[in-house]
């Protein structure tokens, strides 16, 4: 069995379960994916298949190397291609299965990848939530990070040392999260709590890993 | 495509009636008691605020009670709420009031909106 699948962040609302709570959602257009290459350990040295992600809309242009990889497929050409993992290398997955939403069922434990949104060249106060000094009272120390390190041993910075930088546009992955409700007409998966990145970003959702 | 509008259209209601801040509501609330008995509270008071849109909409109701003021925030669209009974109309120039928190006894009423000719106006146009 694949464990997971491509989606879209198509953005968050609320639930209102008949009880009278208000579950905050995150939607993700989760598929229909495509099998496009099985990976072996004979012939790639592991065990996964690759998906693509099925979009209303073909690319228009794609180059001749994955031209050919489409080609040897068999499937029309899509956008994303990512790998996942298969735990056992006697699944019987083929080229052209298709990974449907179904996949998971609601109270599904799952987890999700994808990129946090850039955040630029943060400060500490952002970056890493330090405490920033006194607002008031003639402080003259407000957002600055302070001491970074003693001076006559080790006098150098330590490497590593939490500071200014660029923040975001990283992978992140969201364990734990939970299935609230699956739509398998439309491939909506709807998710309690939110996911990283922008609306429109593309995160992939993974089955908990069982260790 | 990538909208929420036919997801979050169902649980959008339709039986919420015309208000704007300053009005006077009745709020009726579902309150569970033990497994499967439910009833209903109401919560009367003047609507300082109504925030958001959509499904996220949200009022926030305050009124006094035993002196003490007391404000609940409710999603609009939530199945906590039962329905909303409108009570009073009121006539306010802000679309916040959070003025009256500061306010009590006398300085604290509004005005009652004159509702007439906005009837009558409607009632034409039908």
């Amino acid at each position: 069995m694949v464990n997971g699948i491509i989606g879209k962040k198509l953005g968050m609302t609320q639930i209102f379960a008949p009880d009278g709570t208000v579950t905050p959602v995150t939607v993700i257009k989760a598929g229909p994916c495509v099998v496009v290459q099985r990976k072996t350990v004979s012939n790639d040295g592991y065990e996964a298949v690759q998906l693509g992600l099925v979009e209303d809309k073909s690319p228009r242009k794609i180059n001749k190397p994955m031209k050919g990889h489409f080609e040897k497929a068999g499937l029309p050409p899509t956008r994303i291609l990512r790998e996942f993992r298969l735990e056992d290398a006697t699944d019987e997955v083929k080229v052209g299965d298709k990974i449907l939403v179904d996949l998971f069922a609601e109270n599904d434990v799952i987890e999700v990848i994808g990129t946090s949104k850039g955040r630029g060249f943060a400060g500490f106060v952002k970056r890493h939530g330090f405490g920033g000094g006194r607002a008031s009272h003639g402080s003259m120390f407000h957002r600055a990070p302070g001491s970074i390190g003693a001076s006559a041993y080790p006098s150098r910075v330590i490497k590593g040392t939490r500071m200014a930088g660029h923040m975001g546009v990283e992978r992140k992955t969201i364990k734990n999260l939970k299935v609230v409700r699956v739509n398998t007409e439309e491939n909506l998966l709807l998710i309690k709590g939110s996911v990283p990145g922008p609306t429109g970003a593309y995160v992939l959702i993974k089955k908990r890993q069982t260790d | 495509m990538n909208n929420l509008d036919s997801l979050n259209s169902a649980s959008l209601r339709s039986d919420i009636p015309d208000f704007i801040p300053g009005d006077t509501i009745r709020v009726h609330v579902r309150i569970k008691e033990g497994e499967n008995k439910e009833r209903l509270q109401a919560f009367e008071g003047v609507v300082i605020a109504r925030r958001g849109s959509g499904v996220g909409e949200t009022i926030t109701v305050r009124k006094t009670s035993f002196g003490v003021g007391v404000e609940r925030i409710f999603p609009l669209h939530a199945t906590i709420v039962d329905h909303i009974q409108v009570v009073k109309r009121g006539r306010v120039r802000r679309a916040k009031l959070y003025y009256l928190r500061a306010l009590r006894g006398k300085a604290a009423r509004i005005r009652e909106r004159d509702t007439r000719q906005h009837a009558a106006a409607a009632g034409a146009n039908k």
